[in-house]
């Protein structure tokens, strides 16, 4: 029997203390942080240093507080201190805590009373409300914790869950993907913005974008104005974070609103909607804070000892580069972390997340990796984030290179940064690479064996280095704009000029570069593996040689819209590569290839193949690498799909290449080939030409061959053998 | 903050005056619904309404959804530009049937 609604007031709404004014009651230690309860609001925060803690009340943007609440011993469990205020105006509200505690560095204690501290499960961070507004220096407690309403209404939204090996992913910088006046959008360079242009993802065939860091960060951290050029650098990247659970105010249109969780929200819907998963890069390596010369905003007047990685003389580790190293294996920060990703998954519907310098999340308390680090067992094994995608960036600042070896439970996948050296070296016709192209083409066995495909996130390009443009018309960085001589960055590029430094108007070169940037495309689409694409590559956007831009929130860094035109030709061959993979199951295997013919096709469910078919050339000298994939082997024999070969020559000679034979009354169709001129470079599913030849193939000087051997024509003609 | 009632033929046009924020949102929604008759058509009209907090937007789309379930139409009218891109960012606008302006709203919901 159902009996109607009616909701009651709860007995426990009422203040039994008063405190500064205000009517309070003992809080509920669970959930940490702020949280709405009937008639006020519950406040808890920890520290299992500290003697004594206030609560520190704003009115918004007041630079002194309204008032500071004590709280009473009675209010305390354990570490935790909690409490409910009543009679608050949610909207109009600011508040920290102070903490006091002993102050010796030498054992790691850092607690400064003098300082208003950021609640670190703060669900918002006031004081960088507009991007790049510059802000008021003095200001006492610049990074204001606030209350946002978790009622979002997500409208049915659900997670998509698309299979890891089937996804193709994007990586963005929300700012830099709409913020040039070119890019047409109503609020440039905002998470808005970023939902007006779902259409181009959707034309372009990404279902899945992984955004740079949205945690709130300053981009006023380190900001500097360049002598010469006046030109001030932000912290445009945003590896730095504020507030974990707090999104960045100044990547939303509503952000001077405080409006930023439902703009983020409502971006994720609309991606969702548009059938597009969204992983965030999340950075638990390190915080704002820095070493011992950095502000104290939040962990470091906590509870330091706890959150950060001390030496025994209590000075901090520095794994991450940047002079703090966030304590991910400590017990109170393993649940911090986990439970900052599970309130991302849950509450903003996250489909997965990428771990910067994830190394670091392997090392123990005294920076030595661990072989079981609990922090990133708990996260494989847990049930919120089951169906989250888990990336790990395999290595850390502090030498620890892990691609290959992460410790994965099964779970996590990597960037596999070796095979974005190999593509990029076998491009550019380096020698005795055939083998091993061959192994990074097909996922990876040698790294990834017993994980399957699927742990490999292939790129040749991301946010940090060249962008693929680039990759093509430098052999130097050129990061003189960065104000650091030109001493920043990687100097290990595997790039190429291809005969002159940046921009040209040599007709041969910039049709050379074309065809290489096709060329990686090609190879990187019809990978096996998880394939990333950075945004703006398929229409050859440009740093101009910048392999580093963190600091440039500029042209330099921003996708420029007006390539969509101008770059038309790459645009529209990356389409087809996209819409190729997702045509395709032959290329989505999430296990690696076996080598036999346990689907009794006839073919092995893998075969390579050199200019005679059949007779692949490992030989140092050989730049041709050719593979068969047979589609009755697809997703391991569960799935039929058509043959797939692929020819890449990155010899500058063309090579007459004999092709393996297709089943009786199936012919070779060409999907693409680099060396003809667009629109013949690649066709639409479905509309592959047939090969004038069926027994040879020429594969121009630097191309890339994929031909297509339909599996109807195969079938029909074996179950009718008569014809 | 105000609310308006008056009714133009068989459509009641209630009009929200001020902003709509955390502290006026409670208030603005008791009157809003005693205001709002059941059944019939009714326009909210918002020209007055300068800002509406993250408490205000959400305050409306109870008010409309209370609405909705118990007259047969309702809709906005006199939104403001800015008003219009805060809701379209944050995602409320798509909950809401929108008119340009109060007389095209009542045209519309006479219809």
């Amino acid at each position: 029997m159902s009996v109607e609604h009616v909701p009651r007031d709860r007995i426990d709404s009422y203040p039994t203390h008063r405190i500064a004014g205000y009517g309070v009651r003992p809080g509920r230690p669970m959930p940490f942080g702020a949280t709405l309860v009937p008639g006020g609001v519950n406040f808890s925060v920890f520290s299992n240093g500290a003697d004594a803690m206030s609560l520190v009340l704003y009115r918004r943007g007041a630079p002194a507080p309204m008032a500071e609440l004590p709280f009473p011993r009675g209010f305390r469990v354990g570490g935790v201190f909690a409490m409910v205020v009543y009679g608050l105006d949610y909207e109009d509200l600011e508040y920290g805590y102070r903490a006091y505690g002993p102050e010796r560095p030498r054992f790691g204690d850092r607690f400064d009373p003098t300082r208003v501290l950021a609640d670190p499960y703060a669900r918002s961070v006031s004081g960088r409300d507009v991007w790049g507004a510059v802000p008021d220096w003095e200001r006492e407690y610049p990074y204001r914790s606030r209350l946002v309403f978790d009622d979002f209404d997500w409208d049915g939204d659900t997670p998509l869950r698309v299979p890891a090996e089937d996804l193709v992913v994007y990586e963005a910088h929300v700012r830099g993907f709409t913020r040039n006046p070119n890019s047409g959008v109503r609020s440039p360079g905002t998470y808005a913005g970023l939902a007006e242009k779902i259409p181009y993802l959707r034309e372009l065939g990404v279902n899945c974008v992984e955004l740079m860091p949205v945690f709130e960060f300053d981009e006023f951290e380190n900001s500097r104005v360049l002598p010469g050029t006046g030109e001030r650098l932000y912290n445009y990247w945003g590896y730095s974070t504020l507030g974990f659970y707090a999104p960045k105010a100044g990547y939303a249109a509503t952000g001077r609103y405080g409006m930023q969780a439902d703009e983020l929200k409502t971006l994720v819907r609309q991606l969702h909607r548009a059938g597009i998963e969204v992983v965030l890069d999340v950075v638990f390596n390190h915080t704002a804070e820095g070493n011992e010369n950095g502000p104290t905003i939040s962990f470091r007047g906590l509870d330091n000892a706890v959150y950060y990685m001390l030496t025994p003389s209590g000075q901090y580790y520095n794994f991450s580069g940047t002079g703090n190293t966030f304590n991910c294996n400590h017990p109170v920060v393993r649940d911090f972390v986990l439970d900052c990703l599970r309130f991302w998954a849950s509450e903003y519907h996250i489909d997965g997340f990428r771990f910067d310098l994830a190394a670091i999340l392997d090392r123990d308390i005294h920076g030595a990796p661990l072989a079981n680090p609990p922090l990133l067992e708990s996260l494989a094994h847990d049930p919120v984030l089951r169906d989250c995608k888990l990336i790990a960036e395999a290595w850390d600042a502090g030498g620890l290179y892990q691609v290959g070896n992460f410790p994965n439970y099964g779970r996590w996948a990597e960037w596999n940064g070796k095979y974005r050296d190999t593509v990029r070296r076998f491009l550019k016709g380096d020698p005795a690479l055939a083998g091993e192209m061959a192994t990074r083409y097909t996922g990876s066995s040698d790294l990834y064996g017993g994980r399957g495909a699927v742990a490999s996130v292939n790129f040749v390009t991301c946010h940090d280095g060249f962008t693929l443009n680039d990759l093509v018309s430098y052999d130097e960085k050129h990061n003189e704009a960065n104000g650091e001589g030109n001493r920043d960055g990687a100097d290990d590029n595997n790039s190429w000029n291809h005969g002159v430094e940046g921009p040209t108007d040599d007709p041969d070169i910039a049709a050379l570069r074309l065809r290489q940037l096709k060329n990686a495309m090609a190879i990187l689409l019809t990978s096996h593996g998880v394939p990333m694409l950075l945004a703006g590559d398929e229409v050859a956007n440009t740093q101009n040689g910048n392999n580093n831009a963190y600091c440039h929130d500029s042209e330099l860094s921003w996708f420029d819209w007006e390539l969509v035109e101008k770059n038309a030709e790459l645009l529209s061959f990356v389409r087809a590569c996209v819409a190729f993979r997702h045509a395709h199951p032959v290329l989505r295997g999430a296990g690696h290839f076996r080598g036999t013919d346990y689907a009794g096709t006839g073919y092995q469910d893998l075969s390579w193949h050199g200019v005679r078919a059949w007779e692949p050339d490992w030989s140092p000298g050989s730049r041709f690498v050719a593979s068969l994939r047979c589609g009755g082997h697809a997703k391991g024999g569960t799935v039929q799909d058509d043959f797939v070969y692929v020819a890449v020559n990155s010899h500058w000679e063309a090579l007459d290449v004999e092709l393996p034979r297709l089943p009786e009354g199936a012919r070779w169709r060409v999907f693409a080939d680099t060396s003809l001129p667009a629109p013949r470079d690649a066709h639409a599913p479905g509309t592959e030409p047939e090969a004038a030849d069926q027994a040879a193939y020429r594969v121009g000087p630097r191309s890339v061959v994929v031909l297509v051997g339909p599996r109807a024509a195969a079938q029909a003609s074996s179950d009718n053998p008569s014809d | 903050m105000e609310v308006k009632k008056r009714t133009v033929g068989e459509v009641t046009v209630v009009s929200v005056l001020g902003d709509l924020d955390g502290r006026s949102a409670p208030a603005a929604q008791d009157r809003l619904l005693g205001l709002i008759p059941s059944g019939g058509r009714v326009l909210i009209d918002m020209t007055g309404v300068p800002y509406m907090s993250s408490a205000g937007l959400r305050t409306m789309l109870l008010v409309y959804r209370r609405a909705q379930a118990v007259n047969g139409a309702i809709a906005l009218a006199g939104v403001s530009p800015e008003l219009r891109s805060v809701m379209s960012a944050t995602g409320f606008l798509e909950f809401f049937t929108i008119s340009d302006t109060v007389r095209r709203g009542i045209e519309e919901l006479r219809a």
